[in-house]
């Protein structure tokens, strides 16, 4: 895996930071600070760092644009000798689109609803004066089209935004920044977005015009597995400063940070060897952050001076540069994949002669007149989890809210719980039933009312399903805050006073709540930064462990699925396509579906 | 059948429905109001039985009321709105000049409205907080929030009678035996009154709208390709923000013509809202009945107009017709 890269120097440095600040305006609260860092010609540089790290800033900042509220308050940023933040506007709005250019996040938000694909295509290069003639022009978009596998006829290039799939929106917002050749190009969680098999697609794309092109490229993501294959370095950023900075066999071999480590242990590991391991607490917003070293409070080497101090950039060897003050203690160990506890195993064994809690047979469901699920069979062995995997629009969603009786269509087959049919609709289930199955949802920040407190959410199911004085209820929303390791001080607070993590424990305790024997969650780390998918992945699978839950676990991310669950049943078109034992599934895969999903999920 | 076409057919059914439901709804409010229209005609003298019960035969008002409904409806169809009571006239023939007047006024009080309030409105987006932004949103807040005729008796306060006395007609009563164009200055103050009525709303919500698309990923995507600020602006905010100022705009078009009737009775201005509350007073059934139906269908045109815009500006939406 371990690929050519220049040391530092040798080549020509298309971008120097140095000494970068962003801060909020007027409050002056820094997002970034003490920024320095090089791209080089050809050179993938990877900026990995959680929610609220200040990467995004970084990243637009390149191109010297601040959102609204923050602004650049010292540094110096060049791109081939040129100072970007002194630029006149005029030479500005030139270098933007053409020596620089950026790839947005969400790409469906970022391309104009009202204009056609072709004509946001075009503008770019006419802007920029490309070619000699409009016909040039109409050639290179032919071309760009090309390099990133869509089509170029006309029908495709006057369709809009809306009429194009998730992963084409994303290729054309990239042909749109390779369009006019750029120097350096800043990517910003292109593929968060996608599943992962358009994210195999994407990167590749990425991967092979950065190379062809010779293009400087800034590749930001809160995933580290994601620029394992794809990144010559990578910066690791905590709180607004570079943590770590190094090729990227540097920091995957010889991490000097405690948080690239952590970050690293965090990444789900499909082989099933490592035990998954996220990293405790959450990233802290600008303005909440600690003094002395950020990331002390969810550090396990941290020291006093850590508390009083911010280390100084050391350089460990030419090119790798890291902020510890334990540094020396830290990359002294062997390296994360050496030392990290292995998987045990014996969790996804299934025990013999399980009873099934839900069994699910000969079911396909309708939306609206549309066949979505076709003849599923399945089943959810009691104290067992099933995964249930595949990408969007493959059913795994549908199939999931049919058991909850969520499904507001038409469903044919039987769907049994303890060996009793089920009603589709969960109003028209019995009480017991309604408090044996409870369901967590996809986004803990719409799944949760802005307007209760989390002890108003909490006592909601306690309220329903159970008869308790008012003491009983307080002790019993302590009680499930205390199995999330939440503390019971958040009952008063609001869910937009919680970080994301914090809110998906909160929806999870809701869950308990109810004390479930089955539990269905439906891609519940989906919306949550690589790190704190660790934490909740752990959290449920002892959850499931020590209260003896039947768990369903809907993901699209097959890396998950030997963490948390023994049998995994993967999905596409509405069908199942394999089921079985996760280690069986996983080591030798039947179904074609189930390898290219293998293939395509990002490992390190 | 294009797709278009068929959700205009199909609106345009949805309007005939609404304008029949709402001449259900004004037939029976006018056989709800106290006291009946024999009544109204003979004043005092209907206190002679005799009298009284023989002119209700004769306006058939003794009949059951659901065929009084159906004569009516009938009627409307055929373009037959009945006669006035009062004025013994043809509804029609009497109404006919007066809705000129009132579009005309109308008219003018959009062609204002319209382009001030749009211009106004993405101004101060753009402007956002600065001295420009802050006092034209404190300005139209304090319009929206004055009712049409304190804002009308302002105006003539200050044009007409008290400050710059006779720069402006006070009262405006047009000639009906004149040409408009002739009469133009008696139509200013009340459309000025309708215009500041109406384009503070306009104005906020396509601030609003502007501001939102202005702060969206795709217009800071614009100036990340290195577009000048007008292309942005003009090419990939402001299409944008019209479509939800379309919906305020209509709406408040449809208002202007109910709202015309304070503001023409401030005005004594001869149109259908003067009219209307005439025709109240002097319980001339016949003559409600068809002002109603007229400002109703002044709100459906408007919406369905409206809607139909906003799906052919929202490709999003017109690419969805099926």
């Amino acid at each position: 895996m371990a690929r050519e890269a220049a040391p530092a120097g040798e080549r020509e440095a298309v971008l120097k930071v140095h000494g970068l600040r962003i801060v909020l305006d007027p409050s002056g609260v820094d997002i970034d600070d003490e920024v320095s860092l090089q791209i080089h010609r050809g050179e993938v540089l990877g900026l990995v760092g959680e929610s609220a790290s200040g990467k995004t800033t970084v990243g637009t900042s390149l191109l010297n644009y601040q959102r609204r509220g923050a602004k650049i308050e010292a540094g110096r940023i060049e791109i081939d000798g040129q100072d970007v933040l002194s630029m006149s506007t005029e030479a500005l709005r030139k270098i933007r689109g053409g020596a620089i250019s950026y790839v947005p996040q969400d790409s469906s938000a970022s391309l104009n609803p009202a204009l056609r694909i072709g004509k946001q295509l075009l503008e770019i290069l006419e802007i920029h004066g490309f070619g000699e003639s409009q016909a040039d022009r109409e050639a290179r978009r032919a071309e760009m089209m090309a390099e990133v596998l869509l089509p170029s006829d006309e029908q495709f290039l006057r369709r809009y935004p809306h009429q194009l799939s998730g992963g084409q929106q994303q290729r054309v917002a990239i042909a749109m920044a390779f369009a006019n050749r750029p120097r350096i190009i800043v990517l910003d969680e292109p593929t968060t977005a996608l599943d992962v098999t358009t994210q195999a697609h994407v990167l590749d794309t990425v991967r092979d015009l950065t190379r062809s092109y010779g293009v400087a490229a800034l590749y930001i993501t809160h995933d580290l597995a994601v620029v394992a294959n794809l990144a010559d370095r990578i910066a690791v950023m905590y709180a607004g400063r570079l943590v770590e900075v190094g090729t990227r066999d540097e920091l995957f071999d010889e991490g000097h940070h405690p948080y690239s480590r952590k970050l690293l242990a965090s990444i789900p590991d499909i082989t099933g060897e490592r035990a998954l391991r996220g990293i405790r607490g959450w990233a802290p917003r600008p303005g909440q952050r600690p003094s002395g070293c950020t990331f002390a409070p969810r550090c396990d080497w941290v020291i006093d001076k850590c508390r009083a101090e911010y280390p100084p950039v050391e350089e460990v060897s030419p090119g790798h540069t890291v902020r510890c003050w334990r540094y020396k203690e830290v990359g002294a160990q062997a390296g994360v994949f050496e030392t990290v506890e292995l998987r045990d195993k014996s969790l996804s064994q299934r025990a013999a002669d399980v009873r099934e809690v839900i069994s699910v047979r000969d079911v396909d469901a309708y939306y609206q007149h549309k066949k979505t699920l076709h003849d599923i069979n399945t089943s959810l062995s009691e104290r067992h989890c099933l995964s249930l995997v595949g990408e969007s629009g493959s059913g795994k969603t549908t199939l999931a809210r049919c058991i909850a009786g969520l499904h507001p269509h038409r469903i044919v087959g039987d769907i049994e719980f303890n060996g009793k049919r089920l009603a589709r609709e969960a109003r028209d289930r019995p009480r017991a039933t309604r408090q044996a199955i409870q369901y967590i949802f996809q986004n803990p920040y719409s799944s949760l009312n802005p307007r209760k407190t989390i002890g108003q959410i909490l006592s909601q199911p306690l309220g329903v399903f159970f008869d308790l004085s008012r003491s009983e209820t307080e002790d019993r929303m302590a009680d499930v805050l205390e199995k999330v390791a939440l503390d019971a001080s958040l009952l008063s607070r609001y869910p937009d006073q919680l970080s994301g993590g914090e809110r998906q424990r909160v929806a999870i305790a809701r869950g308990l709540a109810a004390e479930p024997t089955v539990l269905i969650c439906d891609e519940v780390t989906s919306w949550l930064d690589v790190s704190v998918q660790a934490a909740i992945i752990e959290l449920l699978a002892s959850l499931q462990r020590d209260m003896g839950l039947s768990m369903l676990f809907v993901t699209h991310n097959l890396a998950l699925v030997r963490s948390i669950s023994q049998e995994v049943a993967v999905m596409t078109e509405g069908r199942i396509v394999e089921f079985g034992l996760v280690d069986a599934v996983l080591e030798d895969p039947q179904a074609d579906y189930t390898k290219k999903l293998l293939s395509d999920t990002p490992t390190v | 059948m294009p797709p278009l076409l068929k959700l205009i057919l199909i609106r345009v059914g949805l309007g005939l429905l609404t304008l029949f439901l709402v001449s259900v709804v004004v037939f029976a409010a006018t056989q709800a109001l106290p006291g009946d229209t024999a009544r109204a005609i003979l004043g005092k003298e209907a206190a002679d039985k005799a009298r009284y019960e023989a002119l209700r035969k004769q306006l058939g008002l003794d009949r059951p009321i659901h065929e009084q409904y159906i004569e009516w409806l009938g009627g409307v169809v055929t373009g037959d709105m009945g006669d006035s009571l009062v004025q013994d006239e043809p509804v029609t023939k009497l109404l006919g000049r007066r809705v000129v007047n009132t579009f005309t006024l109308v008219f003018v009080a959009a062609v204002l409205s319209v382009p001030i309030s749009l211009l106004l409105g993405s101004l101060t987006a753009l402007k956002r907080d600065t001295l420009f932004d802050t006092s034209i949103t404190v300005g139209s807040l304090s319009l929206a929030a004055l009712p049409e005729f304190v804002i009308g008796i302002a105006l003539i306060l200050f044009f007409a009678t008290q400050v710059l006395k006779g720069a402006m007609p006070a009262v405006s009563r047009v000639d009906p035996g004149l040409p408009i164009y002739q009469q133009l200055k008696l139509f200013i103050l009340p459309a000025v009154t309708l215009t500041l009525a109406v384009a503070p709303y306009i104005l906020r919500i396509l601030r609003a709208s502007t501001i939102e698309v202005l702060e969206s990923e795709y217009v800071m995507m614009a100036r990340l390709k290195g577009l000048p600020e007008r292309l942005v602006l003009n090419r990939h905010a402001l299409p944008n923000a019209l479509a939800p100022a379309l919906q305020v705009t209509a709406l408040n078009l449809a208002w202007l013509a109910g709202g015309v009737v304070v503001v023409e009775y401030l005005f004594a201005f001869p149109g259908i809202g003067s009219l209307l509350v005439d025709s109240v007073a002097n319980r001339d059934m016949p003559m409600v009945q068809a002002i109603c139906l007229i400002i109703a269908a002044v709100y459906v045109l408007a919406n369905l107009t409206a809607d139909i815009l906003t799906i052919l500006v929202s490709p999003r939406l017109r690419t969805g017709l099926r």
